[in-house]
Parts: structure tokens; C-alpha cells; sequence
């Protein structure tokens, strides 16, 4: 960074019940060192900052279905005007759910195969490091994240599924400690075990595990800075 | 399509000796109460709204069911 250069601007998108906000915030700011502002979901114009990060929670209580409230905001419009002038958007845990429902993203976030919720870290295979999420990875590498979700039971079609799976588009996997694909180590029963998601153009990526929750060693994984780090920094190239 | 919570009572009516049962489905009843001038208009209007909140067709099926109040 350069004297006087401005830094990378991220919002922060809080809805009623979000619960990550302050979380991704703090990595945001205090790890990746980034400015970040928690934008409240009646803000009416977010074309100042460089990207967008909708956090993990229980937006509208989850009412109907996960998400799908949050996506018939004027917030929703907004952030989509973002994704299509080409800035970095990542959504994590309900974020995922709320890009889902927008149809930003393919596919749906269902209830978790053994219906209940699951909090635990989990092991992930990097399928595609050519995304600006996951370039600070190697290709195939194995990641450990967090996750907690009721509904993070990822579906789509077959042909959907295939597509993802054959372009990289499934950027994350549930995987087995040695990076083979293993329905034990699923842990919420997603079709192609299936955890993260980009859109086509790459510059959306939906996941489930929470990267926030693991940017530090002291959290037991920084791995999720690798993530915030890739985004904030082909955020201030946009 | 896809229904863990169904699946789930499924099994556990299984357990409870009900070997007769091969599928269960659960869903969601939404009751909508609509001013609407003619039948056929409520019934435009509640499509509408299926489509672009009530139901997700990623995962859903659904069916309107109209009753005068």
C-alpha cells in the first residue's frame, strides 16, 4: 500500500437477524486491514464501497425459507447492481441461502439431510483456485473451516450438479482427511458435497463454512483469511 | 425430490411397527386471505405471489386452493 492510496472499502450488508456481521467485520478490519463498514439493509445506495459481504445468521428468523425474505429487500437489488458492475461479492452461511434465492446462484439451500443443526469444523478440498476467493490456495488443497447450519443441504440438478463440478465452479468440497470425496465426511448431505459455489462470471462466491469464524491461528484456522484476503484485494482492482 | 424431514418420520413410523409405510412427505400450508372482485382474479394474484416469493421452484411443487370466505 502506497502513501495516501485509499483502502479497499467492504461492506458488511446487515439484515435483521444477521449474526456474523460484527464477526466478518473484525476479521475484515483487524486481520485482512481493510476498511469495513456494517451497512444496515436500509441504506439505499452501497455504489461507494469496493465489495460486499453478506454474513452468516438468521435473517427474518429464517421465516418461509432461509433467505428468502432478505432477497425480496431493496437491499437485494442493490447488491445485485454491485455483482453486475463486476465487484467481489461473497455470501457465507445465509448469505449463501439469500444469493440462492435471488437466483445469483444456482440451486437451493435445503435442510440438512439428519434434520438438525450442525456446528464443527470441517475439512475442505480447494477444486479451483482460479476464482479471486481462492487464489491464495493451492489447487487441490485441503482447507479446515467451521461451519453451523440447520440448511446448508446444497441441491441442484443433475445437470446443474455436473456443470458445477466439471467447470470448478464448485469451488469447495467436503472431503476426507486424505482429499477424497466421502459421503461420511458430508456432513449435511449435499449433492456433490458440494459447500461453496461461484457464478459464472466468478465474481460471486456462496458458501456454507464461515471464514470469518477461522482467520486467525488462535481460532484454531486461518484459512478463512486466505478467502477475505483474495476478495478485499481484487476488490480495490475493480 | 428431496425431503429429509420426511425421510425422517418416515423411519421413525417404521420403528413404531408401521412397516406399511413407504413415503413420507411434509410440507408447507400457507392460508392467504385476498380482496380479489372474482375468483379467477385470487387465484392470478396468489400464482403471483408463488412465483415470485412463496415458493422456491428450485425445490418446490405447489398447489392453489381456493375457498369463498
Amino acid at each position: 500500500m502506497r502513501e495516501g492510496e485509499k483502502l479497499t472499502k467492504i461492506a458488511v450488508i446487515q439484515f435483521p437477524g444477521s449474526n456474523c456481521d460484527y464477526d466478518t467485520h473484525y476479521a475484515l478490519e483487524e486481520v485482512i486491514g481493510c476498511n469495513s463498514d456494517i451497512v444496515w439493509y436500509k441504506k439505499s445506495n452501497i455504489d461507494e464501497y469496493d465489495g460486499i459481504v453478506v454474513p452468516g445468521g438468521f435473517s427474518y428468523g429464517d421465516y418461509l425459507r432461509a433467505g428468502s425474505i432478505a432477497a425480496r429487500t431493496p437491499m437485494a437489488k442493490s447488491i445485485v447492481k454491485e455483482i453486475e458492475k463486476g465487484k467481489p461479492v461473497l455470501g457465507i452461511c445465509n448469505g449463501f441461502q439469500i444469493l440462492t434465492e435471488l437466483n445469483i446462484l444456482p440451486g437451493a439451500l435445503m435442510l440438512n439431510e439428519y434434520p438438525r443443526f450442525v456446528c464443527k469444523d470441517v475439512k475442505l478440498k480447494v477444486e479451483s483456485n482460479n476464482s479471486l476467493f481462492t487464489r491464495k490456495f493451492d489447487e487441490g488443497e485441503k482447507i479446515d473451516l467451521p461451519i453451523a447450519h440447520k440448511e446448508g443441504n446444497y441441491y441442484a440438478s443433475e445437470s446443474t450438479t455436473r456443470k458445477l463440478l466439471d467447470s470448478g465452479r464448485a469451488a469447495l468440497r467436503y472431503t476426507d482427511e486424505e482429499g477424497r470425496p466421502n459421503a461420511e465426511f458430508n456432513p449435511n448431505g449435499s449433492v456433490g458435497d458440494i459447500a461453496a459455489v461461484l457464478n459464472r462470471k466468478g465474481n460471486v462466491l456462496g458458501m456454507m463454512p464461515h471464514p470469518e469464524r477461522a482467520a486467525e491461528e488462535i481460532l484454531g484456522s486461518s484459512d478463512g483469511a486466505k478467502i477475505l484476503e483474495g476478495m478485499v484485494e481484487s476488490a480495490s482492482k475493480v | 425430490m428431496l425431503d429429509p424431514e420426511g425421510n425422517t418420520v418416515k423411519r421413525s413410523l417404521n420403528l413404531l411397527g408401521y412397516e406399511g409405510v413407504e413415503d413420507v412427505r411434509i410440507g408447507k400450508k400457507i392460508y392467504i386471505e385476498v380482496d380479489a372482485p372474482t375468483p379467477d382474479e385470487a387465484r392470478k394474484n396468489v400464482e403471483e405471489m408463488c412465483e415470485k416469493l412463496l415458493a422456491n421452484p428450485v425445490i418446490h411443487d405447489y398447489k392453489i386452493e381456493l375457498e369463498r370466505r
